[in-house]
């Protein structure tokens, strides 16, 4: 009657079996309890950095206001000048050509991965890509010191002041390699592992019943793929996007080697900027006798953090969406 | 015979498993052939030969000759679309397209281009699910998603898309089993109504549904062709051991 009540206090001849049992049960229930903290953790991390964040940068919003903060537009801390504009607006120009930059070239690797490649060449493929995402960015930031900056110096912006020059865009006013478009480059590159896997994945959601149904009456691969499988992944794909721009806003070390580091609002690809990461990287630490720098720089890692938050919340919400749809 | 479909020595290979075993045989023209046998005998497989789905696998090969009409499909100049728009497929599972059912049936005619004004491609819509009989249920709405339709219906749209591309074979999985009685039924009977004009292979496992649509019967056992002929001499006379002990039910 009492077989399986491993806690039971009545003594009975096999009490020994029984207490180890009871042992058992508490260890596992406190394992359970432990594994559950730990998991709880980064939660707990997110919201105290987030709180810790807008604590410490709370003298400097309440003394300047938000707006002018964030659109302000000079940042000299030693007048007491904190404008956070050029710097978002840095980091706005850095990820958006990395992004405008790989996302074509992710699109149809992961297309072709996903669609036409053989077996064989996908499993060799696939490993070669993840690889590419296991490089630590400071290499890629001297690489793009040493192979990118120049070729942009020497190659890119003569060719651009030629023949897109009167593109405000394109026009090369300070001519020095280091810019948006070197930082864009190697920002490419360093999130395109991220993208191709995730759009290839996403692909693979797509019911193989449906490339059928079209193939089936005599479309080609192509027109399969472009009427068929492209529509039902494009969210994802938007999505996959945002996640390797979320990615591109926060790359901190590769980017603040090539870009310049100059705090001005850019006009053209071919400008310095000095996106949000590189300014709290470069400058936390020193300097902090001037009034408010401190939280100057608090406040503009806050505004990093939440941006990448949005990106990466709403992302992940499409993602999981379209994966569940393939378990269903 | 009028033969519309021979095939020549085929072999298939899935890696190092051998799945047909020199195949030869002729499928008549305009007629109902049904291929049967056990699960796992090669139906299938010899099915997607006819349309070149067989090489969508990886680690599929192919050896030896399918001809329709006296060409090899398998022929280095031969292009596949051509070869898939004459030869239609109705798959195991209705798969419409994630398209409304207009889109559904005007697809494969958008692909091949077949039309040029939008006059002409509505009233090859109408005249397609006429056909299949499923005008009189959707013509009031034609653009809702053809996912709204229930199975049966979903199968007939399907039916409708492929001929639409007018080809001249179709080629049908075991169209009716993932369906209701009733809507195998009325699959069954289009099949029926279109063989005057399109030569049709089925698969099936269903000894019954055999029985009533077949003209000409080939029976597959583990890879190989045990027997072929006109349904008739089959049914009654089979002049296979296996053969018979398959019509009587025993495997």
């Amino acid at each position: 009657m009492s077989r399986f009540i491993t806690q039971d206090i009545t003594r009975t001849e096999d009490q020994a079996t029984r207490s180890s049992a009871a042992l058992r049960t508490r260890q596992d229930q406190a394992a359970k309890r432990t594994f559950f903290i730990i998991t709880l953790l980064p939660v707990f991390l997110i919201v105290t950095i987030t709180v810790a964040l807008l604590v410490r940068a709370w003298p400097i919003i309440s003394a300047y206001g938000l707006s002018d903060l964030l659109l302000g537009e000079v940042w000299r801390p030693n007048n007491g000048q904190f404008g956070f504009w050029p710097f978002i607006l840095g980091t706005v120009w850095v990820t958006t050509v990395g992004v405008v930059l790989s996302v074509p070239a992710c699109l149809l690797v992961s297309i072709y991965l996903a669609e036409y490649a053989h077996a064989r060449t996908r499993s060799l493929a696939k490993p070669i890509l993840d690889l590419l995402a296991a490089i630590p960015p400071v290499v890629y930031g001297v690489w793009g010191l040493l192979a990118i900056v120049p070729f942009v110096d020497n190659v890119l912006a003569p060719l651009s002041d030629r023949w897109l020059g009167s593109v405000s865009i394109f026009s090369v006013t300070q001519p020095t390699g280091f810019g948006i478009l070197s930082a864009g480059i190697v920002l490419a590159v360093m999130i395109s592992p991220l993208i191709i896997s995730v759009i290839y994945e996403i692909f693979s959601t797509v019911p193989h019943d449906l490339r059928h149904a079209s193939l089936a009456v005599g479309a080609t691969q192509w027109q399969t793929i472009r009427n068929i499988v492209l529509p039902q992944v494009a969210p994802g794909i938007l999505a996959a996007v945002v996640l390797g721009a979320s990615r591109a806003l926060g790359e901190t070390i590769a980017v603040l080697m090539v870009v310049g580091n100059v705090p001005n609002v850019p006009t053209s690809v071919f400008d310095s900027a000095y996106p949000l990461p590189a300014l709290i990287a470069n400058n936390y630490g020193e300097m902090m006798s001037i009034p408010l720098y401190d939280a100057a720089l608090l406040g503009a890692a806050l505004v990093l953090l939440v941006v990448i938050l949005i990106f990466n919340i709403l992302s992940t919400l499409v993602l999981q969406r379209m994966l569940r749809r393939k378990w269903a | 015979m009028d033969a519309h479909i021979q095939v020549k020595n085929l072999n298939v290979y899935y890696g190092k498993q051998q799945a047909l075993k020199n195949i030869n045989i002729e499928i008549p023209k305009n007629q109902i052939t049904v291929i049967m046998g056990p699960s796992g005998c090669g139906k299938t497989t010899l099915l997607k030969t006819f349309n070149r789905f067989l090489e969508l696998l990886d680690g599929a090969q192919i050896s030896g000759e399918v001809l329709v009409d006296g060409q090899n499909i398998y022929d280095r100049e031969v292009d596949v679309t051509e070869v898939r728009k004459a030869v239609g497929l109705l798959a195991q599972r209705p798969s419409p397209l994630p398209m409304s059912i207009y889109d559904n049936v005007a697809y494969g005619m958008h692909i091949h281009k077949m039309k040029s004004e939008r006059k002409e491609y509505k009233a090859a819509v109408r005249h397609y699910l006429e056909i299949a009989g499923l005008w009189e249920e959707v013509h009031k709405r034609l653009h809702d998603p053809a996912t709204s339709l229930s199975i049966g219906q979903q199968q007939r749209l399907c039916l409708a898309r492929g001929l639409a591309v007018e080809p001249e074979i179709i080629l049908g999985d075991e169209p009716t089993s993932a369906l209701d009685p009733i809507s195998s039924q009325n699959i069954e009977s289009r099949l029926l109504q279109l063989k005057q004009q399109y030569t049709t292979v089925i698969v099936t496992h269903t000894l019954r549904q055999a029985k009533r649509l077949a003209d000409y019967v080939i029976y597959m056992y583990l890879g190989e062709v045990i027997e072929a002929g006109p349904a008739r001499e089959v049914f009654t006379n089979p002049k296979h051991e296996r053969t018979k002990q398959y019509l009587e039910g025993l495997f």
